[in-house]
């Protein structure tokens, strides 16, 4: 059995609690396994990132929850209990009701989220109606307040328009309308930003991180975006090849990372402060295939820190997910000894660009930052 | 000292204008996209500039215009100094090897039938630079230098990774060894850890072969990394052009003040907190019908009579720095009247005055050794 994560955090209720969840998919070339013994948890009100590359089973994991692997080829075990409901052992019924009610999804392309045929009022009209016995002219009256609410101008108005009537970052506030019409415990937005431009995207995580504010609902963010995760998560999971490698608070994890791979995301990209002479350090070679997952710590083929550990471990066996030590909670998948000197007296020594700036906020000197003035021209 | 030789590319008035053509037999062009509307800016030989903006701003077409795929409807495109804007594809031929192009999609940019041996070799043997029985050996070596193994030139695109495939259009671009290279999205298609590498490879290219680089992107911390200096575009316009550290620390334009502040700034949430943001209200306007004067009046909060009525040109307000904006200012530093009236002839609402005419040559695709002071803000 691998461990309980979080043990000692001290948090509210945990909404959702996933425990070794493995997604496999049977293909002809073999079993592809896409999510392999994933375990965290989600409390009421927080918001938990979870951040990785194509394949690293980000969104597989998700989809799991939502009980979307079901009459597929897809076998899913371990444990998912969503406000004390074990959802896996759930009959199809059963899931179709908590589906939306309980759980909903924002998906990343709202034009294809929502239906052409259909107006934006009445798939959000139906969406209602599913969990809800009232009239339609309730519902409808229900799909005006949802757009106003998400910042939808002339509500009333707009409720009868088709989805290509709007613009993407509207037909985005549609999503999360929808999302939220019955008041969902928890809400998994699966790249929700990536189709929008930059203005529109601090748009559309404002409106999500006012409305979590108001329903009090836990949101498990799927993105590559560190930035995106830094500015809207509570905790950050990063996955790689199907497993948790670190998982802490935001905070803890972009300043004390752990786990190389951590550490390559964050060198591997410019932030809007870092020195543009400070080099990106990239991380080495490709995401590995799932389908012939390297032996032992998925990230050794591409780890420049592998050759520190005694005896091939990295190469032979899976690390742990492991507590480090002294923290309250960060938990990290590495076979390496002393990460916290190895990142600070080398990773950070060769000074790459978006690590760099991180360590250059922490410390307060910032040569080349934009400076924060808010409206009225206040430094803040 | 910037001297006219100094610069690879020199655009000015660039304009591109798509007909709007309506249903049925006759299709009457009933309106014009004003994709791209009089642009000016130039590119250091060996340099880079970045364009950035969001979807519909214009920036690609630009780009495509500069490469020539797209035929201008107004303006000039320097090269080297000659005018490229008005070439028939036959006068092109010659220019096409200077000018090369790094596409976005590295699934749809490659030909899917054809070996990655000939797509990198089809511009050599289409220009004749290099002799026949040379040109397996130069492709292996373009290979090699784009960081993919050279033994594979007879494999297909579909056998490679999204960042290998941008490699091997990196490496289709080097093949005529262009003196200028418009990269159009060149890593936002790929994974975070394979961006770092492709941009890498990007400067060294710029490095080893003094290429200059058109680097457009919406990524702003990317184009920041890349380009010492940066346009901001907004529909159709570029509205703020100057060197990274101005543009990104004192932006004077309230659309690249807002553009800023959205970006996310791992660094800054690190440390916990968020920047202020600057909200704009709305959406983009459509490019058909623009609004008058300033495109971007009706989502600015400092808007005023003026704004509609005359659009304000893009001045030079500093060594390395213009600004198209009536009041131009750092955040919260608003001024009390328009900064442009006294050169366009018009008073502080923007009416005509009798008498005075608008200074002519107000903005030239280069940088000048004089400039508009703004006036002291406080």
């Amino acid at each position: 059995m691998t461990m309980t994560p979080h043990e000692d955090r001290v948090v509210g209720e945990q909404l959702l609690t996933v425990k070794d969840l493995r997604v496999h998919f049977k293909t002809h070339d073999g079993m592809v396994k896409a999510v392999d013994g994933l375990s965290y948890d989600v409390a009421r009100g927080q918001t938990l990132g979870i951040v990785g590359e194509s394949g690293s089973g980000k969104s597989v994991s998700s989809l799991a929850i939502l009980g979307l692997h079901r009459n597929t080829n897809a076998t899913v075990t371990g444990e998912i209990t969503l406000g004390g409901v074990e959802l896996l052992t759930l009959t199809d019924e059963e899931m179709r009701r908590k589906r939306g009610r309980d759980v909903a999804m924002i998906f990343q392309d709202p034009l294809s989220a929502l239906h052409p045929y259909y107006t934006v009022g009445a798939q959000i009209a139906e969406a209602y109606r599913i969990h809800n016995d009232v009239s339609k002219s309730a519902a409808k009256k229900r799909a005006v307040e949802m757009l106003g609410l998400v910042g939808i101008p002339q509500p009333d108005r707009r409720v009868d328009d088709y989805p290509h009537q709007f613009s993407g970052g509207m037909r985005q506030r549609a999503m999360i309308g929808m999302a939220l019409v019955n008041d969902p415990g928890l809400i998994i937005a699966d790249e929700p930003t990536t189709a929008l431009d930059v203005t529109v995207q601090a748009q559309i995580l404002d409106l999500l991180q006012k409305l979590q504010k108001e329903f009090n609902s836990a949101i498990i963010m799927i993105t590559h975006d560190l930035g995106v995760v830094a500015e809207m998560a509570d905790e950050v999971l990063v996955m790689y090849g199907g497993k948790a490698v670190e998982n802490g608070p935001t905070n803890e994890l972009l300043v004390h990372p752990q786990m190389p791979y951590t550490w390559g995301l964050l060198s591997s990209v410019p932030d809007i402060t870092s020195d543009p002479n400070l080099p990106l350090r990239p991380i080495p070679g490709n995401p590995p295939s799932l389908l012939s997952p390297p032996s032992g710590c998925a990230f050794h083929p591409r780890c420049t820190f592998a050759a520190r550990v005694p005896d091939n471990l990295c190469s032979t066996t899976v690390p742990a997910l492991e507590q480090i030590e002294g923290k309250t909670f960060h938990l990290s998948r590495c076979h390496l000894r002393d990460p916290e000197a190895v990142y600070h007296n080398e990773v950070l020594a060769e000074g790459p660009a978006g690590a760099s700036a991180i360590a250059a906020q922490v410390a307060g000197v910032l040569p080349n930052a934009p400076r924060h003035l808010d409206a009225e021209g206040g430094e803040s | 000292m910037a001297t006219e030789s100094s610069n690879i590319l020199e655009v000015q008035d660039l304009t591109m204008h798509f007909p709007v053509r309506s249903n049925g037999l006759i299709r009457r062009v009933t309106g014009h996209v004003q994709a791209v509307d009089g642009v000016n800016f130039s590119v250091p030989a060996g340099g880079s500039l970045g364009l950035v903006g969001e979807s519909g701003c214009g920036k690609s077409t630009t780009g495509r215009m500069v490469a020539r795929l797209l035929k201008p409807t107004r303006g000039e495109i320097r090269f080297e100094g000659d005018d490229i804007a008005n070439l028939s594809s036959r006068e092109l031929k010659p220019l096409r090897r200077h000018i090369q192009m790094i596409f976005q999609d590295p699934y749809g940019s490659l030909n899917p039938r054809q070996t990655v041996g000939a797509i990198v070799a089809t511009p050599m043997e289409i220009h004749k630079t290099v002799p026949e029985k040379n040109i397996k050996a130069r492709v292996q070596e373009l290979l090699e230098f784009v960081g993919l193994n050279p033994e594979h030139y007879n494999r297909y695109p579909h056998e490679f990774s999204g960042g290998q495939r941008q490699r091997i259009g990196i490496a289709r671009s080097l093949a005529l060894q262009p003196k200028l290279l418009v990269a159009d999205e060149p890593v936002s298609a790929l994974d975070v850890s394979i961006q770092a590498q492709v941009i890498n490879l990007l400067q060294e290219v710029q490095r080893e072969f003094n290429i200059g680089f058109l680097f457009i992107a919406h990524d702003l911390a990317v184009v920041r990394h890349f380009c010492p200096e940066v346009a901001v575009m907004y529909l159709g316009r570029i509205v703020e052009i100057g060197d990274r550290d101005t543009l990104y620390n004192r932006p004077l334009h309230p659309y690249t003040q807002a553009l800023i502040s959205a970006a996310p700034d791992v660094a800054q949430a690190a440390v916990g907190g968020r920047r202020e943001r600057i909200r704009l209200e709305g959406d983009v306007p459509s490019p058909i019908n623009p609004p008058s004067g300033c495109r971007f009046r009706t989502r600015c909060s400092l808007a005023k009579d003026i704004c509609a009525k005359v659009e304000p040109p893009l001045l030079q307000v500093a060594p390395r720095h213009k600004v198209a904006c009536h009041f131009a200012g750092e955040l919260g530093k608003v001024p009390t009247r328009p900064v442009t009236a006294d050169f366009l002839g018009v008073d502080d609402a923007g009416n005509p005055v009798a008498g005075k005419q608008p200074m002519p040559g107000l903005e030239s695709p280069d940088f000048r050794d004089t400039w508009f002071d703004l006036p002291p803000q406080g």
